[in-house]
């Protein structure tokens, strides 16, 4: 096995900021506005680098598709302890209809490249909330996929997971070379260390074009609109029980 | 004064790659860390004991140490930005990284040999121990030179008697850099500078002061009675001890500057928050002129003091003179601090007022930036020294 770890990490508009919805309503206001690497990317980051200080691998290389600023988001896996990085260049309107399709396409052409052992990325990034790249990841490179993962454990050639399920925790033994994607409860990514901040700086970053690994990044979907979630409204008191069902029934309810 | 090349001060308009994921680490470290538990530790008075562990494992507590010893390796103006980023959380954390780093670890880096900087730096960077730094005594504060502690050599030990006053971090260190007079009949040319492990014989802490701000460090006499120690752990050479302290301290005046710039940033965040959302007046608060001169004066006064904070850092990382620029940093800064913290009560009007806001600990705390590590008032000495010193005929 090559020990190699190829760890997805994607740059989003930070947890804490608001979103404001442009006012011609075709996408979200992404201008001056905080970003930050995807907090399941985080946590994807953090396993691999503890898998690699567990010896169990050998190389955590950090990805990212997108314009020139995904770069900052690269440098932050590399300063939590990835080896080293690949910027898919993606910018203008490519980057605007970029999405799990294309994305899994580049990730599998990667691992082939990279000869990787292992593909882990978070479960679903925090802006689109798709919950689709790692398992089409899986699907093009016909790997077997552990989903959800909140552990990851080596089991000879073969690597057990625990998948956080609705009806509770899930275990499977899938073979390797797989691709995981990290759940909340996998681990707690670490502050980068200052040493590691500075190490980062050395360390590499490829620069690679979607066409060099033969990826066609047309969108087979169309953003029609995009919308505030509705404000909420205040609520109605009614006397009796009558009353509350006549008026369940009049909003369509019931 | 010709002063470092281009390349150093295009960092004031946009931070190195480095520098800005160390800002944005240690703000993430403050926003989840500190900012959460914060009032609890003014409340409680209580050291962040697993915070300071936290920020040792990152390499915060002896960011300017390089890796050999322990520390991360970096330079001041990545101090500074950590400290402001710290300090922002919470200004009682930055307090102790502040004084570890710059007043601690600082001189013993500066004046100490191979063997003292392994014994007593090593284990300060990791953040299990932490030290602090006896200079005042309750009969001389700006009045530095006239050390009365004094040591006397008998044998193979120095023996050390007297107190010393408001020492930060006295009851959480594991040792300190102590001032005493080796030399009476040369004034200030005869004070040396000592290491003393702590707890060690002879060496006992007076009671906690119950301070303003900045609660959730320590601050108490130390005194010395016949406290011994080998001659192996006087600091630098005899009679250097007052050059050794004004040294450390122009360096020290920087993270103080941070960490006033820390407050006040926390200060304004606050009230332009407020701003947006209270509503008077129909509308929100932030819409009316008063408000908005308040906020613009707070920003201008923060982001010109941390431009000099920047520069004072840029230009000892390049080892050029920086006694002047440092000086003009904590002066604005600690005023800033002061303004802003005020004026943020102000924005926020009696919510201000209560604790259920951040706005009056910032107060508190911002009030002590004015006095420590050189009061304002000495830091105009500094300045017009140095400025008289440039125009000399």
């Amino acid at each position: 096995m090559s020990g190699r770890v190829l760890v997805g990490v994607k740059r989003v508009i930070d947890y804490a900021v608001k979103i404001r919805v442009k006012p011609d309503n075709s996408s979200v206001v992404t201008d001056g506005v905080k970003h930050s690497m995807n907090p399941f990317c985080e946590i994807a980051v953090e396993e691999a680098v503890k898998l690699k200080e567990k010896k169990l691998i050998k190389e955590v290389v950090a990805v990212s598709c997108g314009p020139q600023q995904a770069q900052e988001t690269i440098r932050t896996a590399l300063a939590m302890g990835a080896d080293r990085g690949i910027h898919v260049e993606v910018s203008g309107k490519d980057y605007e209809t970029l999405g799990p399709l294309q994305v899994s396409k580049i990730m599998a052409a990667l691992a082939k490249k990279e000869e990787a052992q292992l593909v882990i990325l978070g479960k679903q990034a925090i802006d689109d909330d798709c919950n689709q790249t790692g398992q089409m990841t899986a699907a093009l490179l016909d790997w077997p996929q552990g989903t959800f993962a909140s552990e990851v454990a080596f089991d000879g050639d073969k690597i057990k997971v625990v998948r956080e399920i609705d009806g509770g925790l899930e275990t499977i033994m899938i073979s390797s070379p797989a691709v995981i994607t990290a759940d909340l409860r996998l681990n707690t990514p670490r502050y980068a260390t200052l040493p590691n901040i500075m190490k980062a700086k050395k360390k590499k970053i490829a620069n690679v074009k979607p066409a060099d690994l033969g990826v066609d990044l047309t969108s087979r979907l169309e953003v029609l609109r995009v919308d505030e979630p509705p404000q909420r409204e205040a609520g109605v008191k009614v006397e009796t029980v009558d009353d509350l069902v006549s008026k369940l029934k009049d909003a369509g309810r019931l | 004064m010709a002063l470092g090349g281009c390349r150093s001060f295009s960092a004031l308009a946009e931070l190195p790659d480095t520098h800005q994921i160390l800002r944005q680490t240690c703000r993430d470290f403050a926003d989840r860390e500190l900012t959460p538990i914060a009032g609890r530790l003014d409340r409680e008075h209580a050291f962040p004991l697993k915070q300071v562990q936290e920020l040792g494992a990152m390499g915060v507590m002896a960011m300017e140490v390089p890796e050999e010893l322990g520390g991360a390796g970096m330079d001041y103006l990545a101090y500074s930005l950590a400290v402001e980023e710290i300090s922002r959380g919470c200004a009682s954390t930055g307090c102790v990284v502040s004084v570890n780093n710059s007043l601690y670890i600082g001189p013993v880096l500066k004046f100490g040999t191979e063997e003292q900087k392994t014994e007593w730096i090593t284990p300060f960077t990791t953040g299990e121990k932490v030290g602090c730094f006896a200079l005042s005594e309750p009969g001389n504060g700006s009045d530095a030179g006239a050390a009365s502690t004094v040591a006397r050599q008998e044998g193979d030990e120095w023996v050390l008697n007297g107190t010393k006053a408001w020492i930060t971090n006295s009851w959480d260190a594991a040792a300190t850099v102590v001032f005493a007079t080796t030399d009476k009949k040369l004034k200030h040319k005869g004070i040396s500078a000592f290491l003393i492990p702590m707890p060690h014989p002879g060496l006992s802490l007076g009671k906690k002061e119950d301070k303003l701000g900045i609660k959730a460090t320590s601050t108490a006499n130390i005194i010395l009675e016949d406290c011994r120690v080998p001659l192996g752990n006087m600091l630098g050479p005899r009679g250097a001890g007052f050059k050794i302290a004004m040294q450390t301290l122009d360096s020290g005046r920087i993270g103080i500057a941070a960490q006033a710039l820390g407050i006040a940033q926390a200060s304004l965040d606050c009230a332009a928050d407020y701003a947006h959302k209270r509503i008077a007046f129909g509308a929100p608060i932030g819409k009316l002129q008063a408000v908005q001169f308040k906020l613009a004066d707070m920003n201008v006064a923060v982001e010109s003091a941390r431009l000099l904070t920047w520069k004072a850092a840029l230009l000892r990382d390049s080892k050029k003179p920086f006694t002047k620029e440092a000086a003009m940093a904590k002066l604005t800064a600690s005023e800033a601090v002061t303004f802003c913290s005020h004026q943020a009560i102000q924005v926020l009007g009696g919510m201000g007022y209560v604790s259920d806001m951040p706005a009056e600990r910032h107060y508190r705390d911002a009030r002590i930036t004015e006095i420590y590590e050189g009061t304002s008032e000495i830091q105009r000495l500094v300045i017009a020294g140095q400025i008289l010193k440039e125009y000399q005929a």
